[in-house]
């Protein structure tokens, strides 16, 4: 199976991410070895097999119904400044640019 | 509006089906030991998980799924013995993680049942039950509050709501009515509090429902369904469904087409409006989420959780019906939340003798264990008590008279100590002053009088005091018995027991 660009063009913005011409040529390349990947799998014969949904073959650890974390506000709010590209914070409330629907 | 829909309907059926979104009443969220509790300060409630810090794991709360599983037992639906958690993908401020954990094609409670009971709106017909068939129930975790307009070209994010968990239960398209979708709202938000799943407080947002509606001809193809976004009440529900089936009636008999689309509610004009235009970037690119794993729920652990079950509605519903002698109607606003029918049954039976199921169904006098005539309890609770609740603006559990006091002075009707009209007093007493029913009874001078020496005097002295009436009536003015019932009662204060002077006034008249 191959890829178009505007194949990953449209995977790229569902993803939300910028790419360039030049990037989304070898995005298309890369992304078409691992189709052709699935296609050579696809070929094995898995009747009677019941699809895995992880890896291991374990169920789901359950965590009691209890509070464990406290209010911790302070200290994450306070981190955020040190990073780049996270949110400003205002009476508590992490700040994004306006999104209305 | 919702005339001209009900005139033309014959020409058109509506299609309904319901998305209800209902918040899980546990203490912690569902993939994180962080607190549920509604109305903390922004933020507070949001640890590492809630706000997607890199590196955090989910891990799922038993007390989440064992609500899923109590739910589905209710509904009688199958659940699933394994079932797979995936992320739905989409970017919004309130859903940091950049995907919701929902489950997709391995749900945790598949195919069930609930039946409804439909008060149809227009003026004569009458209530009829219908099965609406649920599709499935999975479990998932609700996005955080985006806040606008606080900050010029800013808003705010509030993740305290982020990871509380969710059951979102889905109908099949089985309602053809607002009035039918309303039943199936209000019967589904009454199952999950009476089960104790969710608190189903609307305003707090902990029951929200999408509805599905569409238009078609009778026996044709099903229409294009545009889908009502988060309806918290069921009144706008009502209103928005009118609206939106005569929006779509009228733009197809206008030779307009519709567009499947998301539209939002206005409570202010009574209109829907569409929100969403680019239908096609809803593209959630569902996978397993490989931070969980498959969640397994043994044949033993379902069997934990059915015996904790309490008896739902309808089978207390068939009960009161077969055991009390109620009308289905009756029994079904006596079931139509659990605080009503645990009032009801306590109101029944007076403290010493609890075990309602076992007594009501091996007494002889079926109407009455306790003492009490079911009927005449079923009909002071539909009657009286709601109407006072109604007017006090009050929740049954709020009720300042008891189950006890009622049930007390139901005794006290039924066993000829005091009339109807004498109960209305006593009642009210209870309501603005509390007291017991034999207390206010003696206090107010209310007994009735039953002695029927006493009421013979009261009746020959009218009867003396009376001779013209007595023999216009013998003379066939049949109508003049009222007057003399009239006089009678006023003569005893209102005391005299109506059935008994009846008796005594026709048998001294017939002379």
């Amino acid at each position: 199976m191959s890829l178009t660009n505007a194949d990953v063009r449209k995977v790229a913005s569902l993803a939300r991410l910028g790419m360039t011409e030049t990037e989304i040529e070898s995005a298309r390349e890369q992304l078409s070895g691992i189709f052709d990947l699935i296609a050579e799998m696809q070929a094995v014969d898995t009747n009677g097999i019941t699809p895995m949904s992880h890896a291991q073959d374990v169920t789901q650890r359950l965590r009691e119904d209890v509070v464990t974390e406290g209010d911790q506000r302070e200290l994450f709010q306070s981190l955020a400044p040190q990073y780049k590209g996270s949110p400003q914070v205002e009476a508590g409330l992490y700040l994004v640019p306006q999104v209305i629907e | 509006m919702i005339h001209k829909t009900i005139v033309r309907a014959p020409e058109w059926e509506i299609v309904i089906g319901l998305e209800v979104h209902t918040q899980l009443s546990t203490s912690s969220k569902i993939f994180s030991g962080a607190s549920t509790t509604y109305g903390a300060e922004p933020n507070t409630q949001a640890d590492a998980v809630s706000i997607a810090l890199p590196g955090v794991l989910p891990v799922l709360n038993k007390g989440a799924v064992e609500r899923a599983i109590k739910f589905g037992l209710a509904v009688g639906a199958h659940i699933a013995p394994r079932s797979v958690f995936a992320r739905k993908n989409y970017f919004y401020p309130d859903l940091p993680k950049g995907y919701q954990i929902s489950q997709f094609d391995l749900p945790v409670v598949g195919q069930g049942v609930l039946t409804i009971l439909v008060e149809p709106l227009s003026g004569n017909a009458k209530p009829y039950e219908k099965v609406v068939r649920i599709t499935r129930a999975h479990l998932e975790e609700d996005a955080g509050k985006s806040v606008h307009g606080e900050s010029q070209g800013l808003t705010g994010v509030d993740l305290n709501r982020a990871g509380t968990p969710l059951l979102e239960i889905v109908s099949e398209p089985d309602m053809s009515s607002a009035a039918e979708a309303v039943a199936y709202a209000k019967t589904l938000h009454s199952l999950v509090r009476w089960i104790g799943i969710c608190d189903g407080n609307m305003q707090e947002g902990s029951f929200r429902c999408d509805v599905n509606v569409s238009v078609r001809r009778p026996g044709g193809p099903l229409g294009t369904r545009r889908e009502i976004k988060n309806l918290n009440s069921f009144k706008f529900m009502q209103q928005a469904i009118d609206y939106e089936v005569q929006w779509q009636i009228d733009t197809l008999e206008n030779g307009g087409k519709i567009h499947q689309a998301t539209v939002l509610f206005d409570a202010d004009k009574g209109t829907t409006h569409a929100m969403r235009s680019k239908e096609e970037a809803h593209d959630y690119r569902y996978f397993p989420d490989p931070d969980l794993l498959p969640l397994e729920i043994s044949e033993e652990w379902k069997e934990q959780v059915r015996a904790t079950l309490p008896e739902l509605p309808e089978a207390k519903r068939n009960r009161y019906v077969k055991d009390f002698g109620l009308s289905s109607y009756d029994a079904g606003i006596l079931t139509a939340s659990r605080e009503v029918a645990d009032f009801f049954e306590a109101a029944l039976n007076p403290p010493q003798s609890p075990l309602v199921r076992g007594e009501a169904s091996s007494s002889p006098d079926k109407g009455r264990p306790g003492g009490v005539e079911a009927k005449l309890c079923a009909n002071w609770l539909i009657g009286e008590v709601s109407a006072q609740l109604n007017r006090d603006g009050l929740e049954m559990q709020q009720s300042p008279v008891t189950p006890q006091q009622l049930g007390g002075m139901l005794k006290r009707i039924a066993d000829g100590t005091i009339s109807n009209a004498a109960a209305k007093e006593v009642f009210r007493t209870m309501w603005a002053e509390g007291g017991d029913a034999d207390s206010i009874i003696e206090a107010k001078g209310l007994k009735q009088v039953s002695d029927s020496g006493a009421i013979e005097a009261i009746v020959d002295e009218i009867i003396a005091a009376n001779a013209d009436k007595v023999a216009e009536y013998r003379s066939g003015k049949d109508k003049l018995f009222g007057f003399f019932v009239g006089l009678a009662m006023k003569a005893s204060n209102g005391k005299a027991n109506p059935a008994q002077l009846n008796d005594i006034l026709k048998k001294k008249l017939a002379g």
